[in-house]
This record gives C-alpha cells, structure tokens and sequence, in this order.
C-alpha cells in the first residue's frame, strides 16, 4: 500500500510546477516566465487566464413572454389547467387552495388536505433521502466533481475525446469552447442553460456536446468550420429507455470505462453501482462507511479507482473477466483492495516540516494508464486549508502498482478547482488544471507511453525541452521508480478486504 | 412478416420456422397462461362491493371454481390464440408508410386487412359475450323475460330484448373492428428492436405499467366512441333513465376493453420480447451461419436479426470476431468476411442510390433551378414531346427517374459527351463502375448490366413511351384541376422521406457491424483480410455520406415530426432517418480515429481524400 510518508516533499513556496521530465516535476516562479518557448513550442494549446470580474453571477432575467402582457385575471378554472401545464398537479391543488370565493368551499377544503397530504409525503421523501432538501444549486455543489461549484469561476471542464479542444462552462453559465487550432472561441447561451453541472463530448463525433442544467441536458451542435452555432435537439430516435435499479435516491455521477463496456453509478447514499453496457445488469457495491466520492478507470476498464466519502483510503476494484464473452456478467472480483492511504502525515522538508494528506475529492486517471492525479479535499492542517494534488505513477499490468511522484502546486493564492486529463496526448500525458483564479494551466507530464502506443509515437527523446528552468535536472534513467526511487518499491495488494459486493 | 412470407417461397417459411418458431409458440403460450390472471382479476373487479368486502371476495372466489368459468376460459384462449396467428401474420420489421390520403385507404381497403378487421371484430364480440356472461347479473342473457307492468295475468309468456346485453355485444364487435383500423393506421405491427440488449423479464416488467395505461386510455376513448355511435344510431337508449346503469355499463364495458386490450398487448409484447435477443449461431458449413444467412435473400425479419446479430458480434464478441477474419482452410480465402463486408457494402450502396434518387426526383419537382435537373433534358431531348414538360414531373416519378437515370448512366459509361457535372458526379452516384479495386466487393455485375440494358432498350419505344407520358401529363393536369381528387393523392412530404427511410434500422446495423469490424481489424486481423476491402468501404461510407448531406438540404427532411411521448404506439420509425445520419458519422469516425494517419495511405479519389482528411482533423 502507498502512503503519503513516501512523497517527495512539496516544491518551495512561490512555485508553480511546470511539467514532468524524467520523473521529476519541475517548477518555476510562474507560468508565464520561466523556460520562455517552453509552452510554445510543445503544446499549442490556449492559455486561459479568465478573470472572475467580467463574469458575475448570473444576474438572470427571466427571458419567458409572460412579462410582455398585461396580467390578465383568468377564471379559476383556465388558470388550474395552464399551471397543470407547468406544475403538475401539486400546482393546481396549490391554486384551488388559494383561490377566493371562486370554489366551492368543500372543493376548497378538499384540495387544501390534499396539498397538505402531499407535502407531508415529500417530507417524508426528503427524510428519506436528506439530500433531497437542498436547494438544487446546494445540491450540485454537494455532489459536483469540482471542489468549489458554487462560487468559482470555471465551474465544469472537458476535453474534447479526439482533439486539442475543451469546453469549459463558467460561472454565468455560458459555455465556452477553445480550439487549439483556432482563434474562434464559441459561446453558448441558451436560456435553459443554468447551473450547468457536468459537460460531455460525443465520442467518435466532432461536435456534439450535451450539457447536464439545472432542468434538462442540452445538446449542443457546434459546427467546426463556422462562427455560429446552432443548438439542435438531436438524439436521433429520442427513445429512453429506463434501467431498473432500487434503494440509493438518484445517481450522483456516472462514469464510463474507456472502452466503454462499464458504467460506474455513485448515488448519494452508502451505495454505487457498476453496470455493464451489454445487457445491463448492475453489480451493487454497499460500500461501508459512506458514499462514493469519486471514482476513475483504468484505460483497459478493467480495473476501477475509488475513495469514500469520509475516509482517507484509495480502493481498488477489479473486474477480471472480460465483459462480451460472458454475457450479462459485471465480473468484478468479490472484494476490493485498499491501494493508498492518503491520511495525514508529516513531511520533513529541508526549512520545516509540512502536513499531507486527508480525504480525496476527485481523481483522474490518464489514458495511458500510467499517472493518477488526485485532488484533495481542502483541509485547514494542510497547507492552509489549499486543496492540493497528488500526483501517482501507476502501472496497470502485469500487477497493479501505486508510487508516489510528486505534488503540483500553482500559484500563491490559487485553489486547485478541477483537474482532468487530455484524452490523446501522445507524448505522455497532459493534465489541465483549473484555478481558482480562473486560470487553467496544462502541466504535461512527459514520458513514454509503453502500453499504449499510438498511431503516431513522437519520440520524445530526440527533441527534449531545453533543460532551462529552475528545478534541475539530472541526467537519469526514465524508469527508475523499482531502483532508485526512496520508497519502498512494491505496494503490491494489501490483504484488507473490507468490502464484498452484494449483487 | 406478412412482407416476408409473401417473398420468396417455401424455404424462406423453413428457415422463419426454424429461427422464430419456439419464439412464436412460447409467446403464445405465455399469453395463454396469462389469461385465467386476467379474468380473476376481471371477475374480482365486476362484482366489486366495497361495503361488503368479504361477501365480494368470497363470492369471487366461488365464481372462480364455476365450471361455466372454466369453460369460457378455454373460448377466451381460442381467441388469443387466433388473435396471436393473427399478429404472428401481420407482424413487421419495416412499416409500411402511406404517401398519400388514397394509399392509406387502399390499405385499410386491401383484403387482408378487412379480413383482420373482420375476424378481430368476430372475436370482440366472442370476448365481449364472455364478460357479459361472466359478469351475471342483468347483462348475462341476450333474451330476458319480460313483466310489463301492464299484463299481469299472463307473468311468464314474454321474453324481449335484453339491451344491455346487445350493448355489450355490439361495444365488443365495435372495439375489435377499430382496434383492427388503429393497429394498421398507427403500423402498431411494427416491431421496433430495442436499442440495447436487456433480459426479457425486466423489459417486461417495465412494459407492464405502460401497457396497463396505454389500454385503460384507449379502450376509454373506444367506449366513448362507441357510446356516441350507439347514440346516434337511433337506440332510444335509456341515457335519461337511469345514468346509474349507464355508468355500470360503462365502467363494465371499460374494465373489458382493458381486459381485451391488455391480454392482446401482453401477448404483443410477449412476442416482442421473445423476438429480440437473438443469437443467429455462427456455425460453419452451415445454412444458418450469418454469411450464408447474409448472402442468400432471407425473408426481411431474418435479415434484421442476422444483421443485429452482426453489429452485436462486432461490437462485444473478439471470439466471434477472429472467425470473421479467418481464411477458409483449404485454400486460405476470407470467404467470411468477403460475404459479410459485400452484403453491407451492397446495403449502404443501394441506400446512396436510393438517396440520390429521392433528391433528383424532390429537386425537379419542386424548384427546377438547380444546375443538374437540367441535363437530363437536354440529353433526353430528341425523345421528348414538344411540351417540354419533364419526365420528372409525374407523380410516378421514381421509376421513370430511374430509367432516365439508366439512360444517363449507360451514357457515362459508353463515355459519351460529358458535362463536367457529369464527370464530377459518376463516381460519386455509382461506385461500382468507378474504381477498379472495389469492383468485386460492390457487386457490380447486375446493377451494370441492368443500367446498360436499360440504356439501349429504352431508346427504341421512346416514341409511345413519350406519347404515355404525355398522356399521363394531361390526365395529371386535368385531375389536379378537382380539389377532391388533389386532396386523396396529394402526397405528404414528411410520408414520402419517412417511407425513404422506413427500413434504415438495416442500414444502421451494417453501418454499425462493419465499422466495429474494421475498427477491431486494426489490431485483431492477422491476416490483413480487411485491408483489401477497407477502399471500398470508405469509399461508400463517404459517397453515402455526401449523399445523405446533400439529402438533409432538402426542405423538410431535417426537420422533426412531432412526437407522442409515453404512448405505447411505437413512433420511433417516424425518426429514424436521424438515427442515421448519426450512425454514418460515428461509423466514419470510429474507422478515422482508430485508423489515424495510416489512412492517408489508402487509395481513393481526391475528392474523397479532402472529406478523410476532414474527418481525421475532426472537421466534419
């Protein structure tokens, strides 16, 4: 099991971590400054900097026709079926109740019970499943991947599946999409569009984009050659077809494997579910202590990463039989594996001595399978309450393997918000990071990939990064982690199995 | 299946018995053993006492052991049972659209509708005298004993009509009659195949709310219905008398048209559920191996399931995958995927015919501006009337565009004098001719030859031919003339592109297959069987690509019918040109992104070479 104890401490104060090589974060006093054509030359990607100022809380007007007409006193009646319209019947009931004279007084009666029967329902509903409660925007923010939702300014991130693009969704609840390959920076509003929770590209497309909002998911049909864009309703047949699950009160986040034969489904309470995308059974996981927090997949999807909420532990689940053979079987082993403890430990720095560690709140795997990146929950012990990212090597196969690599720092003052992996960088891997300070910085991580590699292997060798830079670098082996690295070398799997599923 | 059986002949019956006969005679049974569930429930209901609620339960329950029950149970699965050869008949893959008011007609009007119509209205009588019976009380007889107030020396000697009774007789002929009309209107013997595999039993389950709705509303609106015929009919039906009885009747009539309709739903969607998860065994020398089953013309629902079972294969199955790739042991020939690869490509091509056509059809119809509508014309003209009028223009105009389009064809492959609209389109509408190295993957040989026999016959009777048209031209413009006439043939846009695509789901399915195939062959086929066929395969997905582009320009085929949500009636067809035009791209893609720059490599026309480029810059 990998432990916090075995990490190289954090880089000095002041300094933001540029980019891995060698094994070795390297930093800098700023992004901008210090290898001058670092950034340039070797990822041509856009580099944000979105100030908060310009983009305020959306000071919403309600765009609907109902402001432009005179009101008008309907009949109760015409006034019960238009808000049958909008609001179902708890809103008619709710109308007959409050209507004067206009009813019968036992109708009246009558409906006031009935309101009153129905909201002692709901309570009972909501006592149920307490999140139900909260506010929506309260309730995005409690399960959302992002560490602050409510007030930052990049509030969901995602790379495109194929291309240097992202669409990144902001605080005014405008989605913006950059393109590496051009100026064109699209916007889109729409007036459904509000406290937009989770953004998702269309695999195997170019631009189908689908926006999770408050009251529907929108679908966005960016046209790549042009300036404008069109919102087109487009799931093709428009058919849904419901799954069959109990118990767990809503799915707080769903998470496909990368070659997409299972889903991870985390709900609200103590439970999450791993469904397979052939016939679509579902294995239930009663996890102990509390919900999942977040979860991530091997490239292989054969292996799934998890945290609970409430305890310092990375758990590992595997799923070692190959989905389509057997089919309508999740195959995943009968208990999962702690691989991490992320608790709290002291770090002996050269100056003084430094805290690590507590609960994780999101975590990313790369699509090669070999960095994980974690970013903590903000504690008050830790580094002044900062939410820090862990960086992990990580071997899949032959033996799973967790080793520390370092730790990524931004700049003074700035909170890590959300961290997310680009889907095809082929000289490593690229995190992108989002900031507080509206900042999102690409950190690539180079190495060879030796899994994965793709169609068009660059070798990074032949045209290294000039060693510029502050941190320096030796000359050392690329993979040194079984030889020369500090820690002990083998995690290997801990004999705890706390959990076993129940299907 | 009605479409199926009535194509090709006994051995079509053979392998239809074999792939779905333990299908249709278990959902037959289920439905069967479903019925006595349903009539306990139906008796519970109609003699429902909320006041004496154990004398209600007791008394059901004794009605329960009657033998008379039992004996209507036994009529009652005699009609499901003809009900379900019935359906099992009328079943199909591809829905049949009316274009126009007239051919909707014909259809209700084609004898073996009316015959279902008939049959089903007998049965809703059958099923309605059952729950009349069943039911006892007042509604139980046909003739009652009369006691006119006004005889009562003589009690006993007269007997007259029990209306309620007649009621309920005619309320059942009346509802099997329009559920047989709605059932061919609404095309409710379409079968939809599920977007993703799920065990019958949670499908069923959650079809059960569904059904149970859908048949309490529809067989309300049928007794409403039924209600104002009657009405209006002259019946001097006591409406005034007694409201109590009518709503008696009512709720009665109510509670069968759901038992009817809920028993017939549960056995459709018995059927339904046992005809989707399909596993065609992917046996060697067999006749029910997929190429075979591919290659040979089966009837249609076969190749719909063998072509699910293709994409299914692609798609999960590497152990099913490796015997698509491998060779043929004597000999080494990749028969297997030679026969799969050339039926999907033959699918999609004849879907970039069937496109183009469409379009050329819509453009001359409609604005005669456009730049190619012309050239026909113009090398048709020395066969033409002086009017002048296009050949285009009938309301026949498919097969008449076809063969001009042979005319056109045969000239571009006789090279003629060409346009360069004309060199700029050949290879894009016909692949086969184009390109050598496809050539026997696209099958040319019949599509050829028919385009070059057509060529030379149809020049020589040109003269009655344009005299036919000329004629047809007039009787047009003299019908068009009456608004009555206009109103039954006039066709309906959204219909015909509808009807363009009413068996795309086949076409989504080989798109889907061969992609997935190709995609695996990257790393999975060793023998690089794949890679002789991988030009031919872009080039159709890109030719059809273009074709459905420019398909999508047309005035009405982008925009969306309007959708009934959460009715059981499956309108899903009404859309399914969308699902296309979503799956071509993702097959495009799905080959683009695996492949990467590789396919640079591939050889295909520099047209072609821009729009890869295109997709593999993720421009598209």
């Amino acid at each position: 099991m990998c432990t916090l104890g075995l990490f190289p401490p954090p880089p000095p104060r002041g300094q933001v971590t540029l980019y891995e090589h060698n094994n070795e974060l390297v930093t800098g006093s700023g992004y901008e400054s210090p290898p001058p054509d670092f950034r340039g030359q070797w990822i041509n990607l856009p580099v944000l900097h979105l100030a908060k100022d310009p983009l305020k809380t959306p000071g919403r007007l309600d765009h609907g026709t109902r402001t432009a007409f005179i009101h008008h006193r309907e009949q109760v009646w015409k006034r019960c079926i238009n808000i049958w319209r909008d609001m179902g019947l708890f809103g008619v009931l709710n109308e007959i109740a409050n209507s004067e004279e206009e009813v019968f007084e036992w109708v009246k009666t009558a409906s006031s019970w009935a309101l009153a029967l129905c909201r002692w329902a709901s309570s009972l509903h909501g006592s149920l499943f307490p999140h139900l409660s909260l506010r929506s925007e309260d309730l995005i923010a409690e399960f959302a991947q992002v560490t602050n939702w409510s007030s930052c300014c990049l509030r969901v991130f995602a790379w495109h599946p194929h291309t240097n693009k992202f669409a990144v969704a902001l605080l005014d609840d405008s989605i913006r999409v950059y393109n590496a390959n051009s100026t064109i920076v699209p916007s889109l509003k729409h007036r459904l569009q509000r406290n937009v929770a989770a953004l998702a590209w269309k695999p195997l497309s170019a631009s189908v984009l689908a926006v999770a909002c408050q009251s529907c998911i929108l679908i966005w049909t960016l046209d790549p050659t042009s300036l404008s864009t069109r919102k087109v309703w487009d799931i093709s047949t428009e058919i849904c077809v419901p799954l069959p699950w109990f118990r767990g009160g809503g799915v707080t986040n769903l998470l496909w494997s990368p070659d997409g034969s299972k889903v991870l489904a985390t709900t609200p309470s103590a439970v999450f579910r791993v469904w397979e995308a052939q016939m679509w059974t579902c294995e239930r996981w009663p996890t102990l202590s509390g919900r999942c927090q977040t979860g991530c997949w091997s490239p292989d999807g054969n292996r799934l990463l998890f945290t609970v909420l409430g305890e310092p532990l990375i758990y590992s689940l595997s799923f070692p039989e190959r989905c389509g053979e057997g089919k309508g079987r999740v195959g995943g082993a009968k208990s999962a594996t702690i691989v991490a403890d992320l608790s709290e430990t002291i770090i002996q720095t050269p100056d003084c001595e430094e805290r690590l560690g507590g609960e994780a709140h999101s975590m990313v795997w790369d699509p090669s399978g070999e960095r994980l990146a974690v970013l903590m929950k903000g504690n008050p012990q830790v580094q002044d309450g900062k939410s820090v990212i862990l960086l992990f090597r990580t071997r899949n196969s032959p033996v799973f393997e967790l080793l520390p690599c370092g730790i990524i720092q931004g700049e003074p003052g700035a909170q890590a918000q959300l961290i997310s992996f680009h889907p095809s960088f082929n000289k490593g891997a690229l995190l992108s990071v989002c900031w507080s300070t509206g900042r999102i910085a690409h950190i690539p991580l180079y190495f060879v990939n030796a899994q994965f590699p793709r169609f068009s292997p660059v070798l990074g060798r032949a045209k290294e990064p000039p060693a510029g830079g502050v941190g320096c670098m030796p000359d050392l082996p690329l993979f040194t982690e079984t030889s020369s690295a500090p820690w002990d070398p083998l995690p290997g799997r801990s004999p705890a199995q706390p959990h076993s599923p129940h299907i | 299946m009605a479409t199926a059986v009535s194509g090709p002949g006994a051995g079509s019956r053979d392998i239809l018995w074999r792939v779905l006969g333990w299908r249709i005679v278990a959902s037959i049974v289920w439905s069967v053993v479903l019925l006595p569930v349903c009539t306990t429930v139906f008796i519970i209901f109609s003699s429902i006492d909320l006041f004496h609620p154990i004398q209600w339960l007791s008394d059901s329950v004794n009605d329960l052991y009657s033998s008379y029950v039992i004996f209507y149970l036994l009529l009652l699965s005699v009609v499901v049972i003809i009900i379900s050869v019935f359906n099992v008949e009328f079943y199909a893959v591809v829905p049949s659209i009316p274009c126009s008011r007239l051919a909707l007609i014909g259809k209700i009007l084609h004898p073996q509708q009316l015959m279902h119509s008939l049959v089903h209205a007998t049965m809703g009588m059958v099923m309605a005298w059952c729950a009349a019976v069943m039911t006892k009380g007042q509604y139980s007889f046909l003739v009652v004993p009369c006691s006119s107030s006004e005889s009562l020396d003589r009690p006993a000697a007269q007997t007259c009509l029990n209306e309620y009774h007649l009621f309920f007789l005619l309320a059942g002929a009346f509802m099997g009659y329009s559920y047989s009309l709605l059932y061919f209107i609404n095309n409710m013997n379409y079968l939809q195949f599920p977007i993703i595999q799920q065990y019958k039993f949670l499908r069923f389950r959650r079809s059960l709310l569904l059904i149970v709705k859908h048949s309490c509303m529809e067989s309300l609106f049928l007794v409403r219905n039924f209600c104002i015929v009657y009405y209006f009919l002259g019946k001097r039906f006591e409406l005034i008398h007694d409201i109590e009885a009518v709503l008696m009747v009512q709720m009665r009539t109510f509670m069968k048209g759901d038992f009817q309709d809920a028993s017939e739903n549960d056995k459709n969607d018995g059927m339904c559920a046992h005809v989707f998860p399909v596993q065609l065994p992917f046996v060697e020398e067999s006749d029910e191996c997929l190429p075979k089953v591919l290659n040979s013309n089966p009837p249609l629902i076969i190749k719909f399931l063998a072509l699910q079972d293709l994409m299914l294969l692609a798609q999960y199955s590497s152990s099913r995958r490796q015997e698509v790739f491998s060779l043929s042991q004597p000999g080494g020939h990749p028969h297997n995927w030679t026969a799969i690869s050339r039926e999907c490509l033959n699918l999609l091509n004849d879907m970039t015919q069937r496109l183009v056509l469409y379009q050329e059809a819509a453009a001359t119809n409609g604005r005669v501006s456009s730049s190619y509508s012309m050239e026909p014309k113009k090398l048709d003209s020395p066969a033409k009337t002086p009017d002048g009028s296009s050949p285009f223009g009938t309301p026949f105009g498919s097969s008449v565009v076809k063969r001009v389009a042979g005319i056109f064809d045969g000239n571009t492959c006789y090279g003629l004098p060409q346009s360069p609209q004309l060199i700029r389109r050949a290879p894009r509408l016909w692949t086969s001719v184009s390109g050598q190295q496809m050539s026997e993957f696209s099958n040319p040989s019949p599509y050829t030859s028919f385009n070059n026999a057509e060529g030379k016959t149809v020049r020589q009777p040109s003269v009655i031919h344009s005299w036919i048209q000329h004629k047809r031209e007039q009787i047009k413009n003299f019908l068009s003339k009456r608004v009555l006439i206009m109103y039954f043939f006039n066709k309906h846009p959204e219909a015909s592109i509808q009807a363009v695509f009413s068996d795309a789901q086949m076409h989504i399915w080989a798109l889907e297959g061969l992609s997935h195939l190709v995609a695996a062959s990257f790393t999975e086929d060793s023998f690089g069987v794949v890679q002789t066929t991988l030009p031919a395969i872009l080039n159709t997905l890109l030719t059809l690509q273009e074709a459905v582009d420019k398909y999508f320009k047309l005035p009405h085929a982008s925009s969306k019918p309007p959708r009934i949500s959460g009715s059981l009636v499956d309108t899903s067809y009404k859309t399914l040109r969308f699902a296309f035009r979503a799956s071509l791209k993702t097959a495009i893609y799905r080959i683009t992104t695996t492949f990467g720059e590789h396919l640079n490599a591939v050889q295909a026309s520099a047209e072609h070479q821009k729009r890869l480029q295109q997709f593999l810059e993720f421009k598209e």
